[in-house]
């Protein structure tokens, strides 16, 4: 295929590269933008700039937002003691959409792998065990997949907290077998949730 | 109630570019000339199970040369859990996916429904080679009467995969090695206790079978020290061994490290050490009682695969095969080079002639 590399064959080579999108579907989401310039076209380019600019990590968790700090985190009647630990930012959103969690979360950005070279120190582990003692966490809750990384973070975590007395507990199982979070529908995680198992 | 495939068709895969078998649940005695395409066949029929088959084969290897651009199998199988359609595909060399009933599945779910163990003349010198032979001989065997060995079999490979890393890397932090050793632990003491149920199945079904193939006392052995069955003593040992595995830069003790020990049993004298023809009969023997004791258990026989079977069995030998396999109602394909070599069988069999023509195995179907 010829490719000149014209804006338009750009914007759908970037679009390619989106999760879900292949070329086919980035021309034609790429066509119905441009026939929908006024209403979707520009507003999205805004908000896409806008977002560039502003989007940054939460100091603090993980999570993704605007500010510095994120509102889970500055909403005080969040700090009731429960900290939902999970792997990526993806399963806080999905935890968050069941609407049933109401403590904070802490995102790791992935799990312990030796052969993928992922150690404690490349995830958020030092982190959340200072947050531990200054957020006052009474309970841990490890939300993590159901695969051997997820469980090996998992009792990687749980080692380190035990002998602080802290509350561990992990989702109930019928959390499908390497099945991320995100994948779940609200009402699985709240059943996983509430039925979740001391550890 | 028996298992056995009724259908079974073929494309692209190795030497068949198109085979399309119409059987029922009797034997299927397969002959033909050297490189027909008989073995092909059975290694078709050995995707039938967890694994890579009987050749433990790459897909990609089984693709049909020279497009070698993919290759589909699809087989109705009738058994205990009803009928099934399965169908295996596979892309560009991709391992193969595995459609169940028209929905995909993976490999734990097609064991529980096909249970499929077989011998090949690999075997033949199973007793004499290495550990790792004999270990996954047994896994098979094991894997027949508990589909979720593969699991605990693939979780447990996994962890020690990890661990191995850090051994090499030296990394020391206790925290990481317990997260794993405790999963390796965990599925570890399972596929122990697994194989330890399947031995103890195999010596129940050998004493209560009348049978021409001599019993075998089996054993679980370490090729060094000894193995913890419980998690936690596991747990232990493999925390105890860091060091030690540290200089060796994996993992020295667990269920990776078991042996298979047989001893022909009326004579008291080690399978290695029996003559070929007897230590052959010792692994038919085997097959055999497997197939017993899982037609009690899982309430039909597995299918079998017997390549070559009938190749160092003298004549009474071959029709106590075949008569028990008979009794047992099992599905058993069987190869040879000749028909004769299946005379015994007579009409308890269906025969397939499989041929080569122009670079193609052609399947017949015999009276
Ligand atoms: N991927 C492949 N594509 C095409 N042909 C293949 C492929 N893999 C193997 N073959 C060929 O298939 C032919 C038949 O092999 P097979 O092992 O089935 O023969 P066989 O009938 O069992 O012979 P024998 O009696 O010697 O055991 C061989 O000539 C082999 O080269
Ligand atoms: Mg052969
Ligand atoms: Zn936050």
């Amino acid at each position: 295929m010829i490719r000149n590399s014209s804006p338009i064959d750009r914007l759908i080579d970037l679009m390619a590269r989106l999760p879900g999108l292949g070329p086919r579907s980035a021309r034609r989401a790429v066509l119905h933008l441009i026939r929908k310039r006024a209403h979707l076209l520009t507003p999205l380019a805004e908000a896409m700039t806008e977002v560039a600019q502003t989007a940054r990590e939460c100091l603090n968790c993980g999570n993704v937002g605007t500010s510095d700090i994120c509102p889970i985190c500055t909403d005080e009647a969040r700090a009731n003691g429960l900290l939902c630990v999970v792997e990526e930012v993806a399963d806080l959103w999905a935890m968050e959409r069941s609407g049933t969690f109401k403590g904070r979360y802490h995102v790791l950005g992935g799990t312990l792998s030796a052969l993928d070279n992922v150690g404690p120190e490349d995830l958020r582990i030092p982190q959340l065990l200072r947050r531990i003692g200054a957020e006052n966490v009474t309970e841990v809750i490890l939300a993590l997949n159901a695969t051997i990384d997820g469980q090996t973070t998992a009792h990687y975590i749980a080692d380190q907290l035990e002998p602080q007395g802290i509350a561990l507990s992990s989702l109930a199982q019928g959390v499908p077998i390497g099945g991320e979070l995100d994948y779940l529908d609200d009402g699985t995680i709240t059943a996983a949730l509430n039925a979740r198992k001391r550890l | 109630m028996s298992l056995a495939l009724t259908h079974l068709s073929l494309s692209h895969f190795r030497s068949h570019r198109w085979a399309e078998i119409a059987v029922d649940a009797r034997p299927v005695a397969i002959y033909g000339p050297n490189g027909a395409g008989k073995t092909n066949l059975i290694e078709a029929v050995s995707l039938f199970s967890p694994g890579r088959g009987l050749r433990r084969a790459s897909a990609a290897d089984m693709a049909r040369r020279p497009q070698s651009l993919g290759w589909k199998i699809t087989g109705d199988l009738t058994g205990p859990e009803g009928p099934q359609e399965i169908s295996f595909v596979s892309e560009d060399g991709a391992a193969r996916s595995i459609t169940i009933n028209d929905k995909s599945a993976n490999q734990i779910a097609l064991g529980r429904i096909a249970r499929t163990v077989w011998l090949i003349p690999a075997m033949d010198r199973l007793w004499i080679e290495g550990a790792e032979g004999r270990r996954r001989f047994l896994d098979r065997l094991t894997l027949s009467f508990f589909p979720d060995h593969a699991q605990a079999s693939l979780d447990y490979e996994k962890a020690m995969r990890e661990r191995n890393r850090l051994l090499k890397d030296s990394v020391r932090d206790p925290h990481w090695y317990h997260a794993l050793e405790k999963q390796m632990a965990h599925s570890g003491a399972l596929l122990t206790a697994n194989r330890q149920e399947t031995l103890d199945r195999l010596k129940a079904a050998q004493a209560d079978a009348e049978t021409a193939f001599p019993a075998a006392d089996l054993d679980l052995v370490q090729s060094e020290g000894s193995l913890p069955p419980a998690e936690n003593d596991l747990r232990e040992a493999l925390a105890e061994s860091r060091f030690r595995d540290m200089g060796a830069g994996r993992t020295l003790v667990g269920p990776h490290r078991t042996d298979l020990y047989g001893v022909f049993a009326t004579k008291g004298v080690p399978a290695a050490e029996c003559s070929t023809g007897e230590q052959k009969a010792l692994l038919i023997s085997l097959i055999l009682s497997n197939a017993r004791a899982l037609a009690q258990d899982f309430g039909a026989s597995p299918i079998l695969l017997l390549d070559e079977v009938a190749a160092h069995l003298d004549a009474t030998r071959r029709a106590a095969l075949y008569g028990e396999i008979v009794a047992l109602g099992a599905q058993a394909w069987m190869t040879g080079t000749g028909s004769e070599l299946f005379a015994e069988l007579g009409g308890q069999a269906q025969y397939l002639e499989v041929t080569e023509e122009a670079g193609e195995s052609r399947v017949h179907i015999r009276d």
